[in-house]
């Protein structure tokens, strides 16, 4: 089955984005196919690289970055919702003359429409949130 | 298979105190673009957003309650609010927003696209939805 995932709250503040990355490291062992995981709302900022968990906790962006590198995954940023709540990569930094940027490796930033197109493809899009 | 899937947004969130109701009307808009069937499920606390006459300003946020009044351009017709949860708040249909949109079937007239419906034909409603978007 093809598969979308939406994760639509923050790391450590809610349990959606455990449950999403669950959900997903579970449907790709059964051989499901991942087509896109969407993040959207406060799920923007599991996308930041500069989060500094305690040691003996996991760290959910590595989690997500090293799932993407393995499977191949398209990890999607929106960019409206990532703006608001400063996730920026190279370009986003450039175009609002900030002087840094955050995006961790295996995340791209991109619009909504890649949500709505995840919907048409999909044979299932999966919402992860409170 | 047609090309063309169910898509419906439900709103469970009220409209103030987080970011939910406005950041899902913005995929509302983005979404009106491309062309799917379009409807929308306002239930829990959700149909507080359809509840006319906000005002903000003490907020210091948006008022962007005219974007809903908007959406019959974007050539969304079918808007479902659920009836007990409307009774659940002591409200009714007369305290909502106003929301039309324009037939082009029937000569362009402009009708209601606020259905209110019961708890029941709601889960028919998601039964028969080939995408849920739930915010």
């Amino acid at each position: 089955m093809k598969l979308g995932i939406v994760v639509l709250e923050g790391p450590y503040q809610h349990e959606a984005s455990d449950t999403a990355y669950n959900f997903a490291v579970a449907a790709l062992e059964k051989g499901h196919e991942v087509f896109r995981v969407f993040f959207y709302h406060d799920g923007v900022n599991n996308a930041t690289r500069l989060m500094v968990p305690p040691q003996d906790d996991r760290h959910i962006q590595k989690r997500w970055s090293e799932l993407a590198e393995k499977h191949n995954l398209d990890l999607v940023v929106c960019v409206a919702a990532a703006q608001r709540r400063g996730i920026l990569d190279e370009d986003e930094q450039g175009r609002h003359g900030k002087d840094a940027n955050n995006i961790a490796p295996g995340f791209r930033i991109s619009g909504l429409g890649q949500l709505i197109e995840a919907g048409i493809q999909c044979d299932r899009l999966v919402f992860f949130g409170d | 298979m047609s090309d063309v899937k169910k898509f419906l947004y439900v709103n469970r969130k009220p409209p103030h105190g987080t970011i939910y109701a406005l950041e899902s009307l913005e995929v509302v808009l983005i979404g009106a673009a491309f062309e799917q069937d379009v409807a929308l499920a306002f239930l829990d606390d959700g149909v507080f957003q359809l509840v006319k006459g906000w005002n903000t300003e003490e907020l210091g946020s948006k008022n962007f309650q005219p974007a809903y009044t908007a959406l019959g351009d974007y050539d969304i017709q079918k808007v479902y609010v659920e009836k007990e949860s409307l009774e659940e708040r002591g409200l009714s249909e007369d305290d909502l927003l106003e929301m039309t949109y324009e037939d082009e079937d029937d000569d362009w007239a402009e009708k209601s696209s606020i259905r209110i419906v019961s708890r029941e034909e709601m889960a028919q409603i998601m039964r028969d939805s080939d995408v849920i978007l739930s915010f």
